[in-house]
């Protein structure tokens, strides 16, 4: 990875002294507003000149936002483990698989309830991310290339991916969700699972950050995306924060599973669909970028909901793609990443 | 330029990829493996010819990958689209137009060199490198999968079926369903495009584009064009790897979107190159011929399973689960790959 990629996750909290934090943007800050201006005067054009109905039309944004935050919420460990570890975890979606398989035993053999299930499987995607990072990925740290990683990322998809199909077959399993019904919002529906969803992002968005930025261990990370040699001298033991990283970021997949899936239909491979769309959020929003991810989220949410008003068949989805590959040329940095 | 030759054999005066007698033994290896190779249908039980085409296929697939990632380094996570164009060209021309395989072969390759370049001078202009460039690519596979299964003219969804022809024919390239010719075809191929990259790799452009890997900036200096000798190589390694879609359609005289622009074409390419060693001649097909029978080996353990297995039976994805597991543990214990690390045992 470039390095100026791998700063992101501390960009903000040096480059101003903390008085002056109040009244100065930093640039990230203003892309970020800049980007949502730019959304809302969008959609107010769709909603004035557009030739649709205006309910069809607050339907989709209200679809497209609970749909994006849901995709943030599964982007968010991609964003934190390219952070730090410089790692393009190809794992994501079949990580996401196998975080609700998880849940759909714990609730089908135990009868838990389905959140608390989640709650259970954070823990244990925790430990399965640490156990990973230290057994197999540390090996490769200190090579300079970035094809091994991703490659024993990819082997670790296809395993998992193939152990869940040998365990659970392929049929579509179902998980029922304790909480049901729907909120009319300005005459659109939103469902509460996918609020609840929805909620979670907020929530695991607040928290690694808070992590990130209150807690020994979120100084040590920063200290070691920011600078691995300069961090081992100063005596962080730097695998064991990379194992710790690789953790966290399952952690928040774990969660990001678990509220999935109440309102999707389980097949080994459900999670592949989210690894591509969380690169391509993670890349809009600057790889290592925790608020990036959460913006990146929404627009691709946005961009797909609002998008298939106008464009037929799987037409929005390669206009995700087309936003995707010019961000990558014109500003692979991302929205909120670090400019070089 | 002729003054980065002499400087090179000042250094290392017997540089042994650069050497003519290195090409020369290649050449010798390739024709004695083609010799042996030729009599395999006639040994092998008839059942396991299925698998002996599909392996051919990948190790195309896999040389052609191999020219780009390994030689060029430039890591590509999207060959599925360079496949793909070879795989639809051959159909859509045979099924419109009625223009034989052979032919449409050739168009694919081009139209896929030229694709393929497009895709490359774009990442290369924008100096994407590493992941990103491997992100990039990855999402030109991904567009083109959502465009043939949007796009009217080759049938979305549904694909293209190659209609079967009432008697045998060298035009159409279609014959009996056992015929040894449906295998020798690809080991033809094969034979070809293997021979293509031993000259490549060790001509001038190859050389450049091994220097080009190793430090681009340092070849630059030296008054290398980057950018051409890159393009150059990635116009080589997707005519190869779309001749292996044109084949594939051929023989499976079928194509559709997963089939031809599916996640799974692109990691089918990089696997057996990865597996056997990324930038070596012999490490895309030492792979391939590991990995391609691999399936059907476990799918006949699983048949007949040992007592500790009988719990399998009748499961799927033990197959891919032990091809990742072999995935994981060569990237982590053999960055060579398995020929790479032989040969390097071997040197010493």
């Amino acid at each position: 990875m470039t390095p100026s990629t791998s700063n992101v996750l501390i960009h903000d909290t040096e480059t101003e002294e903390p008085t002056r934090r109040a009244f100065v943007l930093s640039p990230a800050w203003k892309v970020s507003l800049g980007v949502t201006a730019l959304a809302i005067a969008a959609l107010a054009l769709i909603y004035l000149v557009g030739d649709r109905a205006d309910s069809l039309v607050t339907q989709a944004i209200v679809t497209g936002l609970l749909l994006g935050g849901v995709y943030a919420l599964a982007s968010l460990g991609l964003t934190l483990i390219f952070g730090v570890l410089g790692i393009v975890n190809f794992a994501q979606g079949a990580m996401l698989s196998m975080s609700m398989f998880i849940v759909y035993f714990m609730v089908s053999t135990f009868g838990m309830n389905t959140y608390l299930a989640v709650i259970v499987t954070v823990p244990i995607m925790f430990g399965f991310g640490w156990l990973f990072q230290s057994t197999l990925m540390n090996r490769l740290s200190g090579d300079s290339g970035h094809e091994r990683p991703l490659l024993v990322t990819l082997g670790l998809s296809l395993l998992i991916i193939n152990t869940l199909l040998m365990i659970f077959g392929g049929r579509p399993l179902s998980v029922d969700a304790p909480i049901e019904g729907s909120l009319r919002i300005l005459g659109a529906i939103a469902d509460y699972p996918r609020m609840i969803a929805f909620g979670g992002a907020v929530i695991v968005a607040a928290a690694l950050a808070l992590i990130l930025k209150k807690s020994p261990l979120g100084l040590a990370i920063r200290a070691v995306s920011e600078n691995n040699e300069g961090a081992s001298l100063v005596g962080i033991n730097v695998r064991r924060i990379y194992a710790l990283t690789f953790g966290l970021g399952s952690a928040a997949v774990a969660v990001a599973g678990g509220l999935l899936t109440p309102f999707t239909s389980l097949i080994p491979s459900v999670g592949d669909q989210y690894t591509t769309l969380a690169f391509v959020i993670v890349v809009l929003g600057g790889l290592g970028s925790i608020p990036g991810a959460v913006i990146g989220g929404l627009f691709i949410g946005l961009l797909q909901t609002v998008g298939s008003l106008y464009l037929p068949g799987s037409g929005s989805l390669l206009l995700v793609f087309v936003v995707f590959v010019l961000i990558l040329f014109l500003r692979p940095q991302g929205l909120l990443g670090a400019k070089k | 330029m002729t003054k980065v030759d002499t400087s090179r054999r000042a250094v290392a005066p017997r540089a042994p990829r650069t050497s003519q007698s290195g090409a020369r033994r290649q050449y010798m290896y390739l024709t004695i493996g083609l010799a042996v190779f030729f009599f395999l249908p006639f040994v092998l039980p008839e059942s396991a010819q299925p698998v002996a085409v599909r392996t051919l296929i990948f190790a195309i697939m896999a040389v052609g990958w191999n020219l780009m990632s390994g030689y060029g380094g430039m890591f590509s996570f999207g060959h599925a689209a360079f496949f793909g164009v070879g795989a639809y060209t051959v159909a859509f021309l045979l099924t419109e137009y009625g223009i034989s395989p052979w032919i449409s072969m050739i168009v694919g390759a081009i139209l896929s060199a030229g694709v393929g370049v497009l895709i490359a001078y774009m990442c290369l202009r924008y100096k994407l490198a590493g992941s990103y460039f491997a992100l990039a690519t990855f999402a030109f596979a991904q567009m083109f999968l959502l465009i043939a299964q949007g796009a009217e003219f080759l049938n979305k969804t549904e694909g293209i079926n190659i209609p079967l022809l009432p008697q045998e024919s060298w035009v159409m390239m279609q014959f009996d369903q056992n015929s040894y010719y449906y295998y020798w075809i690809p080991l033809g191929l094969l034979a070809i495009v293997v021979a293509v990259s031993i000259y490549y790799v060790n001509s001038r452009a190859g050389q450049f584009t091994q220097a080009i890997r190793d430090d681009a900036i340092a070849a630059e200096s030296l008054g290398i064009n980057v950018m051409r000798y890159r393009l150059i190589t990635v116009a080589l390694s997707c005519a190869i790897t779309a001749i292996a879609g044109a084949y594939y359609t051929q023989y499976y005289l079928f194509v559709g979107p997963e089939q031809a622009f599916g996640l799974h074409v692109s990691i089918d390419a990089l696997i057996p190159a990865v597996i056997g060693g990324m930038g070596t001649i012999w490490g895309p097909l030492v792979g391939a011929a590991v990995m391609g029978p691999l399936s059907e080996v476990i799918a006949g353990l699983l048949r007949n399973p040992p007592p500790f297995l009988e719990f399998l039976q009748g499961r799927s994805g033990l197959d891919v689960a032990v091809y990742a597991v072999l995935l994981i543990a060569i990237v982590v214990f053999m960055p060579k790959g398995i020929f790479g690390t032989i040969r390097d045992r071997w040197r010493k």
